[in-house]
């Protein structure tokens, strides 16, 4: 399986459910004394296996808490499994909740380089593409005044701006994104799929819309109750999870 | 693969020491002026009140003043931000997977600039008030680096604790006047009694402060006795600081 740049090998996912909240001292200590630790785990991901052809689009679909976003977080790198690995082989850039980190004090252009640093680019790479980026996210007039002075709309130009700059190896999206006005989110969504459709990149990406899975991806799995129901191509999987969604409700 | 040495980050790493230092100073009108006039401006109040009660004692004693006023601070501003630093970019830490020592790293990193800084003043200090300079000077940074070390391995040790428990910060801001009223910065080790004086000088900050007090007013290469309690002061609280730091950062994510 040498053409998979993301290979999934029996992940499974353990959360400790601390029924107590603590998150302080001293209920930590009565707990801990009156012998009332009710700690309880929870299997979000059970034994998960798949890979993920290079160049491909996966979606994938399930009802909430299925462990859709588990599964991201896992290849992603932010959660280590409890059993089992994800390996990607390639530069993975994650499609932030837009924003996440920016920094309200400082000015759109040094903001340009924070956020870019965060999203793991080097120097080489951001340094001769910020004017790129001020021109895509059409902010020229405000790229010198600090961000809290900017709209809600300037900032998520900003941020996609800076997140779509780069050709990454795996993108990784927990829904699509619309951000800024209408014709912004036009030319938002027209990048985006530009970027799912070029063949370097693989995506993963994660929906409720059947209509945009069925357009967009060559397979898709389906996760349920942190276990893989099925995987497949789009419109076999869309169509069975369809069926049965219609059929509970 | 994902190469997660720190070397693939040192982008982000300067990026947010940069961000740390823009923002500490932005809307001041001093600016980064402040990283002078702070320690001589604690420093003059000092002067103030307990000059009749320790002039007598301590030769050069604005000098004596300042040199543990600059380093006492520069540790309990690493430990201070460092020990919020990982709660404060948790929204951060629960998105993008990277190391997160950065965080804890940048902050001290940041202070260890302002602390270059406010050297400039204590040399000011030292050429009016007569401090002769000589070679032992050399030392200075030495000494700034194992404080660095010693500061960067309490943050380590606090902001870990503050990711499980919120109160650390709170108990810390007791524990770190408790600390301040502890380590001799205003007053002479002379004035604690014989008896005690052994467990003051567990105090890592005395051990510091002590070996750039050699350096700066007695002129001198610090005897090997203060060379190995410094080491250790620094290196012993840095190695058990990443111990706990690592064995604990890949828990952060669910309490953040």
């Amino acid at each position: 399986m040498s053409d998979a740049i993301v290979e999934v090998r029996h992940v499974t996912m353990d959360f400790r459910l601390d029924r107590n909240h603590t998150t302080n001292l001293k209920e930590y200590v009565i707990n801990l004394l009156s012998g009332k630790r009710r700690v309880e785990t929870f299997h979000a991901l059970d034994d998960v296996s798949f890979s993920v052809p290079r160049g491909s689009v996966m979606g994938l679909i399930g009802p909430n808490g299925a462990g859709k976003s588990t599964i991201l977080k896992v290849i992603s790198g932010i959660y280590r499994p409890t059993r089992g690995e994800a390996l990607v082989r390639g530069r993975l850039v994650p499609m932030l909740e837009l924003g996440s980190g920016f920094d309200a004090d400082l000015i759109g252009r040094e903001n340009i380089l924070l956020n870019g640093a965060i999203l793991g680019y080097s120097k080489d790479f951001l340094l001769p593409r910020v004017e790129d980026i001020i021109a895509y996210s059409e902010l020229q007039d405000f790229i010198d005044m600090p961000l809290k002075t900017y709209s809600s709309g300037m900032l998520a130009r900003l941020a996609f701006s800076i997140a779509s700059v780069v050709e990454p190896d795996v993108l990784i999206v927990d829904e699509i994104l619309s951000v800024g006005d209408e014709r912004f989110q036009r030319k938002s969504r027209s990048r985006m799929l530009e970027m799912m459709q070029s063949t370097g990149t693989t995506v993963l990406f994660v929906s409720h819309n059947l209509e945009q899975l069925r357009q967009m991806c060559d397979r898709v799995i389906w996760l349920d109750h942190g276990r893989v129901r099925a995987i497949g191509d789009a419109q076999t999987i869309c169509d069975a999870y369809q069926h049965e969604s219609e059929a509970t409700s | 693969m994902q190469n997660k040495s720190i070397f693939r980050y040192s982008f982000l790493l300067e990026q947010l020491v940069k961000r740390n230092f823009n923002t500490k100073y932005r809307q001041s009108v001093l600016g980064v002026l402040w990283s002078f006039l702070n320690p001589l401006m604690t420093m003059a109040v000092q002067y103030l009140v307990f000059s009749a009660l320790f002039r007598q004692d301590i030769s050069h004693f604005p000098v004596y003043l300042l040199t543990g006023i600059i380093l006492f601070s520069f540790f309990n501003e690493c430990a201070t931000l460092g020990m919020d630093s990982i709660v404060l970019n948790g929204p951060l830490i629960t998105k993008v997977a990277m190391p997160k020592i950065i965080y804890p790293l940048s902050r001290c990193i940041s202070s260890l600039i302002s602390l270059g800084i406010s050297l400039v003043p204590l040399l000011g200090a030292m050429l009016l008030s007569g401090t002769p300079l000589t070679p032992a000077l050399l030392l200075m940074p030495v000494a700034a680096v194992m404080t660095f070390c010693f500061a960067l391995g309490m943050a380590l040790i606090l902001c870990t604790l503050n990711v499980f428990f919120r109160d650390t910060r709170f108990l810390w801001s007791v524990m770190s006047l408790l600390w301040t009223y502890a380590t001799p910065i205003f007053y002479p080790i002379s004035i604690i009694p014989e008896a005690w004086q052994p467990i003051f000088r567990l105090n890592p900050m005395f051990q510091l402060i002590d070996f750039m007090r050699t350096i700066v007013i007695g002129g001198q290469w610090p005897a090997w006795g203060q060379w190995g309690a410094c080491l250790l002061a620094a290196f012993l609280p840095l190695a058990l600081g990443l111990l706990i730091f690592r064995r604990q950062e890949d828990k952060f994510v669910f309490h953040l």
